[in-house]
């Protein structure tokens, strides 16, 4: 019955592609005139006989699904075989599409690999066991790294490859004639498209017909896929792609395309008028009816296209409005295309802890103050209501020990009520009321300086360099001073009051200290929030821990092999983050040699890392041109922001926990809505890579740092503001950008030739930035 | 082999000719032709991919450059042993050979001696790493201190004087407060047009206290008596990148100095403010246009004027006249639009007063240099025409009835000048042959002469054109430094040879009296003129047969240019300032002039002699400079004019 059905409709189908084709041909190029005619004398004749061997394509494909326990696919796959007759327009695949779009495509995925197997008998034994796995796994996004020859053998199809440049054209041409709605949703096709069938060309040793494809057409590609382009153009032989990463990641992800239901099913329609660009990307069964019609066709290029979005794109579908190019634009640029949308549906409780502990003693050492100062002590209940008050439990912060964090110490509550008390004195920042600026400038550093931080009191600032070595300053008149050795501090009166200060060994009182321990630049450094540590990661793939009591290294983590770009201490201390060159994020905590977590899924370099300030998540930026934000507790991947169109160089969350923004080297900042994984906001007017962000204490001003030797000011608030989020927006996650950088800068502030590398807000909002100056 | 893959993306190959070399040097002798292909495809490869990863090194390390220590760790990356060693003192270290049919280049790797390097002395430990602060930024407000870069960048100095209502950013400072008239009705302008932007108030500059300071010091140095000190002001001068806010000080320093020290015969002053003119262009910082009204009529009257000093006849004006026509050209090249017109208002002058028959020799000469510096275009179509008529007047005075001396050597020296100008263009443009005869029917007296520096040019440049294997004729332009050669006791001023004043050479001042510079004759006097005036009318006075040019700039507001000199009793410097209430067209504005002593006589005095002299024309619009030009052949003027307070 579907057989019957499915060859009639074939030959609907077929008189369409023939009037198709000679129009095309009569545009295009005449070497495909002679194929239409032959094409479908074949597919007439062969028409019953191909229902029939769809039957058993059908059956392959389930004993596929079986061996590989897709148990839910098969059980899909049957019930659409069952309801084949009337299965064309089906209820069922919307929802199936709408649902799990990504488990039919699986099965559909392997549906075609094994009846190319069964039929055209390609020499890949190994082909659809080896490329299932992950594709299979590609959504969880922690697959193991198949290997290279596997992986590489999928390409090994043979498709002639003069046709390739037709190929692209006839799609091309219609991708072009589609409605303008539709156009810009599925030109992002393009790119991948022409990616892997230039890599399917070099795969298979048809150098010129490469070097062809790629001047024809690479002309076409969005402008900030040209660093990926460039790195294509010098790949030209299959030797080249052993162990070529970029190749390796087009290889092992699926590049993710976002369209909506209309655009798709525009292709879907586009199929009886133009069926040769088979835009038929069905998700349930109707592919088995596409299938046997491609078949019937015997369209060589059909095939070559089709494997190729089947074997490496993921089509994302939404429903509503198509998006209009800028929107697009917005949210495309990474390596691997955007994010899925599911990807970024987990819940992020990204509001702030409460700290209860504190409150008490804090209190009570408020109280103690107010003594001294000879106030009364009527105050405390009241003051404790209002704690409580504000203190309330988040309804998006994580429940409290989500993640152990560590127990506070006496020094740490002392910390917090400094803190306290800085913060009533802060400066409440503005449009109006603009934060002041101290630069704090390198000399002499010779190009050498490659990191900064500040801690979090500004009383210490330390730089990492290029030379191997951590320096430290301190920026208060108070010097940095050793503790006493081990044979001096036996001496000590441990009950005097003043122990603390007479561990110190007031000969060893300087300004700065230099610590000695890396073999390579030093490109990440972090305080602890007690400021008794400092971290340093290196080129030589070690994370290093000070103490800044003794200034002596205590622990080198080595995990790690290649170098380390960025390390990051929790709010909370005890934990941090570090990532690098090996694509892996690891959390560490200080007193494990080996790392707790590690965060596998970026495509490239994670080129800087951040902890959120509730300290359950983490934020990792790469040169994927990807943001992922990874939960601390189960390791999982939270969320996948695209949008940059470079490697990301900065991050930064608001004091709220709310809104996270990013730097990258095209020099845009780009602001997000955690809770719903949105971008938010665009913020244009960086020349050059960004290397600083911060949020001011109470996140109304964002100030970012560039190597353009500029600091900018913008207004945040009225960034998030302006954003309105309705449902719909919400849920697809396409949002329109206000184009408003102009009216959100408050000030530029131009450094001579000095680039600012590091930024920080002072407790009282002061700003304090820095960078070395190269004269 | 070559795979063209993105013409702008420059996919290049070693060429096949390295992979036999390379081969060769480790020992492989025949390499085929196909292996080397396809090794030099695979290193090609391989050295792009070592590159791009030496760029992200090279982004984490927060810098521009790539260095060799990324590639070192790129290479370290894909576990390739690094190069070890590689460094060198010279910028491209490598060599070139040929030999066998081909072309290689190599590093050249010198066999060195070990003691050597023991016993060179240790290079000096490079200074440490230190941390300065400094307010990058005041409640929103960049601070106008040293380490912040200068306010306005030049190209915004540049968009603001040329098309002054599309600039200013916003929340940034109003910088062009301090300049005068025109100043402020482009600065209305803005304000009108930006109506809603958020703007600070607009606030009178003064300059700060250490601004000031800087200002007294560089001025008394670019006029005092030590060299040294002088040579340091005009290097800060030249570039410091805070002057913009000083700019109008020096603007009018300049100018007002210059009418003064003209009047005084003051060579030496006169040559001091040129230079520090230079300094001002060569400022990389600085955009002059705005000031061009007060500096072209200071430089071009340094040019023409009738007399610049107190012995014509001992006295190497010819050099400052030399020097200034440099600079006039050079500012004409670089600010001359098609609104302004410089070069053509420029020319005119030059050449009116060079074709009137009474213009005297200086100023001839004046006129001359400041043409012929402005290119072989202008010399061809201004000057070479006028050969005959000019050679006929130089034989006029060499060989007719002995006038005076200072005819003489006046005429010595146009006529030196225009063999030196006119035979390098002849030289480009004439066909050969150089025939004697022929010149003379052409050039009149100048003729012969003519030829032979024509034929020496030619020789020259053949030569240059052997030895260079290109045609770099225009190199021996002369660079425009000052050479300044002064005779404290009448030396070698009388008969000057014209190879003087042609050789180029790095500034040297000959000096009788090494310590102090000698001044021409009598002792110093000199005269600086402050005025801050708002400019109402422009009013010229020609005094002391000096020349004095007022440039009227195209805004419609105008600076009063003054000429005052002081008797010679009256021996401190003299400030003078007017200050004029702002108004337009024939209102003639109120000025009061502050005589102020400088050095240590302190006597400071008001001294007003005579009455000013009638502003000879007020010109409104923005004309020709000519109509404000004006020369006075007859150098009667009464000495000491102080304007009326």
């Amino acid at each position: 019955m579907a057989a019957v059905q499915d060859g009639q409709l074939n030959l609907e189908v077929e008189k369409d592609i023939k009037t198709e084709i000679t129009n095309d041909g009569s545009g295009n190029i005449n070497a495909n005139s002679s194929s239409p005619g032959s094409t479908s004398s074949g597919g007439k004749s062969k028409s019953p006989a191909g229902s029939g061997e769809d039957q058993q394509t059908l059956l392959a494909v389930l004993q596929f699904l079986k061996r590989n326990k897709l148990t839910e696919s098969v059980d899909i796959l049957r019930r659409e075989a069952g309801l084949s007759a009337d299965a064309d327009d089906s209820p069922v695949s919307e929802s199936a599409g709408a649902g799990s779009g990504g488990v039919p495509s699986v099965g559909a995925d392997g549906g075609d690999a094994n009846s190319l197997l069964s039929r055209v008998s390609i020499a890949t034994p190994v082909a659809p066991p080896a490329t299932a796995p992950p594709k299979v796994v590609a959504a969880s996004g922690g697959e193991d790294q198949p290997d290279v020859n596997v992986v590489l053998s999928a390409y090994s199809q043979q498709g002639d490859p003069v046709l390739y440049p037709l190929y692209y054209n006839g799609l091309k041409k219609f991708i072009e004639s589609v409605l303008d709605c539709h156009r810009a949703e599925l030109s992002q096709v393009f790119y991948p498209l022409f990616v892997h069938m230039y890599l399917e060309l070099v795969y298979n040793n048809h150098e010129n017909e490469a070097k062809q494809f790629f001047e024809k057409f690479s002309g076409d590609q969005e402008c900030y896929y040209e660093e990926d382009l460039r790195i294509l153009s010098s790949m030209s032989k299959k030797e080249h792609m052993k162990g070529n990463e970029t190749m390796l990641d087009f290889r092992t992800s699926k590049f993710v395309l976002r369209i909506s239901r209309d655009s798709y099913q525009v292709s879907c329609l586009g199929k009886p008028e133009m069926s040769r660009s088979l835009w038929q990307l069905t998700i349930t069964y109707r592919m088995l009816s596409y299938q046997l019609l491609k078949r019937h066709l015997q369209e060589r290029q059909n095939n070559q296209i089709w494997n190729i979005i089947q074997e490496h794109l993921y089509i994302d579908i939404f429903d509503g409005m198509p998006r209009s190019k800028s929107q697009i634009d917005a949210m495309s640029g990474s390596l691997a295309g955007e994010g899925k949308r599911d990807a970024n549906k987990a819940k992020v409780f990204y509001g702030l802890l409460k700290e209860p502990e504190i409150e008490v003693p804090l209190d009570d050492e408020d109280e103690e103050a107010e003594n001294e100062e000879g106030k009364p002590k009527k105050k405390k209940p009241k003051k404790d209501s209002m704690g409580s008050k504000s203190k309330k439990q988040d309804p998006n912060a994580p429940q409290q020990t989500r993640i152990p964090l560590p127990e506070l110490k006496d020094s740490d509550k002392l910390d917090k009520i400094m803190n306290m008390k800085e913060a009533t004195k802060k400066i409440r920042l503005g449009p109006d009321n603009l934060p002041s600026i101290c630069f704090y400038s390198f000399l002499n550093a010779y190009q050498g300086l490659t990191a900064v931080d500040f801690t979090d009191d500004s009383s210490l600032i330390a730089g990492g360099f290029a030379d191997s070595t951590v320096r430290v300053w301190s920026v208060t008149p108070k010097k940095l001073r050793r503790v006493k050795s081990a044979a001096d501090l036996s001496n000590i009166d441990k009950e005097s009051d003043d122990v603390l200060e007479r561990i110190m060994d007031e000969k060893t009182a300087s300004e700065s200290k230099i610590l000695y321990g890396h073999s390579g630049p030093v490109y990440g450094i972090s305080f602890s929030p007690d400021r008794n540590y400092l971290l340093s990661s290196s080129e030589d793939g070690t994370v290093r821990l000070w103490s800044l009591q003794t200034f002596t290294c205590l622990v080198g983590y080595k995990g790690h092999n290649y170098p380390v770009w960025d390390t990051q201490f929790s709010p909370y201390g005890y934990y941090f983050i570090s990532g690098g060159h090996d694509r892996v994020a690891r959390l560490w905590a200080t007193d494990h040699y080996q790392p707790l977590r590690m965060f596998a899924g970026h495509l490239a370099d994670i080129t800087c890392t951040l902890f959120h300030p509730n300290s359950n998540y983490v934020a990792t930026g790469s040169a994927d041109r990807t943001i992922r934000l990874w939960d601390v507790l189960t390791g999982n991947c939270v969320r996948i922001l695209t949008g940059h169109k470079g490697p990301i160089h900065s991050l930064a969350f608001s004091p709220n926990g709310k809104f996270m923004a990013s730097g990258a080297t095209d020099g845009r900042v780009l602001l997000w809505d955690v809770g719903h994984g949105l971008m938010v906001g665009e913020l244009k007017g960086h020349t050059d890579t960004i290397y600083a962000l911060k949020f001011s204490r109470d996140g109304e001003i964002l100030a970012s740092g560039s190597m353009d030797n500029t600091v900018k000011l913008w207004d945040t608030l009225k960034a998030f503001d302006d954003v309105e989020l309705d449902d719909f927006t919400a849920a697809t996650g396409h949002i329109h950008l206000p184009e408003n950088s102009q009216e959100l800068l408050l000030g530029t502030y131009m450094t001579k030739s000095t680039p600012v590398i590091h930024l920080h807000f002072t407790r009282r909002n002061l700003l304090l930035a820095a960078g070395a100056y190269n004269p | 082999m070559a795979e063209e893959r993105r013409p702008k993306q420059c996919t290049v190959v070693l060429p096949t000719e390295s992979m036999k070399a390379m081969a060769e040097s480790i020992g492989v002798g025949q390499l085929q032709e196909e292996s080397c292909a396809a090794l030099s495809e695979e290193v090609s490869y391989r050295i792009k991919e070592i590159a791009q990863d030496a760029l992200k090194f090279m982004h984490h390390g927060k810098r521009r450059k790539l260095t060799t220590s990324d590639i070192d760790h790129a290479l370290k990356l894909k576990n390739v042993e690094p190069l070890y060693g590689f460094q060198s003192q010279e910028f491209i270290p490598f060599r070139f050979a040929s030999g066998g049919g081909r072309e290689l280049h190599f590093y050249e790797e010198k066999e060195v001696d070990l003691s050597d390097i023991i016993n060179t002395p240790l290079p000096r430990v490079p200074l440490d790493v230190s941390l300065k602060a400094h307010w990058l930024s005041i409640e929103g407000v960049q601070p106008a201190i040293p380490e912040n870069p200068p306010p306005a960048p030049k190209e915004q100095q540049k968009a603001e004087s040329t098309e002054p209502l599309k600039v200013v950013k916003p929340g940034q400072e109003e910088e062009g407060s301090i300049q005068k008239g025109q100043g402020a009705i482009s600065a209305e302008a803005k304000g009108k047009k930006e109506g809603l932007m958020r703007m600070k108030p607009r606030s009178t500059h003064e300059l700060s206290v250490e601004q000031q300071l800087y200002y007294k010091e560089i001025t008394e140095a670019c006029v005092g008596s030590c060299e040294a000190k002088r040579a340091e002001a005009l290097q800060s001068i030249a570039t410091d990148p805070g002057l913009y806010q000083m700019l109008p000080r020096f603007s009018t320093f300049i100018s007002e100095g210059v009418r003064v020290n003209v009047v005084q015969n003051n060579l030496a002053l006169l040559i001091y403010l040129m230079r520090m003119v230079k300094a001002l262009m060569d400022n990389p910082t600085l955009y002059l246009e705005k000031y061009l009204h007060e500096l072209i009529p200071a430089v071009v009257t340094c040019i023409v004027s009738k007399q610049l000093c107190l012995r014509p006849d001992v006295d190497n004006h010819w050099a400052l006249r030399d020097f200034a026509a440099r600079l006039m050209a050079q500012s004409c090249k670089t600010f001359s639009t098609t609104t302004n017109n410089i070069q053509s208002r420029i020319t005119k002058t030059f050449t009116k007063s060079w074709l009137d028959e009474k213009t005297q020799w200086t100023t001839r000469y004046g006129c001359i240099a400041g043409l012929s510096e402005l290119g072989p275009d202008v010399i061809k179509t201004l000057i070479l025409p006028r050969l005959t008529v000019e050679g006929a007047r130089i034989k006029a005075v060499s060989e007719g009835p002995v006038v005076s001396n200072i005819d003489k050597i006046g005429a010595d020296h146009v006529q030196s000048l225009l063999l030196k100008h006119c035979a390098s263009v002849i030289a480009k443009t004439r066909p050969l042959p150089d025939n004697m005869e022929q010149y003379r029917a052409d050039y009149g007296y100048l003729g012969p002469t003519l030829c032979s520096h024509v034929v020496k040019a030619r020789a020259q440049a053949a030569l240059q054109a052997q030895q260079v294997n290109r045609t770099t004729l225009t190199i021996t332009q002369p660079r425009p430094t000052l050479t300044v050669s002064q005779s404290g006791i009448g030396g070698s001023g009388g008969s000057r040879s014209p190879s003087i004043i042609k050789v180029p050479s790095s500034l040297t001042l000959m000096s009788t009296r090494p310590g102090t510079p000698t001044q021409p004759s009598p002792p110093a006097t000199k005269y600086i003129v402050m005025a801050t005036s708002a400019g109402a009318s422009s009013t010229q006075q020609v005094l002391d047969g000096s020349l004095v040019i007022t440039l009227s700039s195209s805004s419609g507001s105008s600076v009063t240019s003054t000429v005052a000199s002081a008797t010679s009793t009256l021996q401190p410097l003299v400030k003078l300032e007017s200050r004029a209430a702002s108004g337009l067209g024939g209102s003639r504005p109120l000025q009061k002039y502050i005589v102020v002593s400088l050095p240590t006589s302190a006597s400071s005095s008001l001294e007003s002699k005579s009455g000013m002299l009638p502003p000879s024309s007020s010109s409104t619009s923005p004309i020709s400079l000519e109509a404000g030009m004006k020369m006075d052949h007859t150098g009667c003027v009464p000495n000491g004019t102080l304007l009326p307070i």
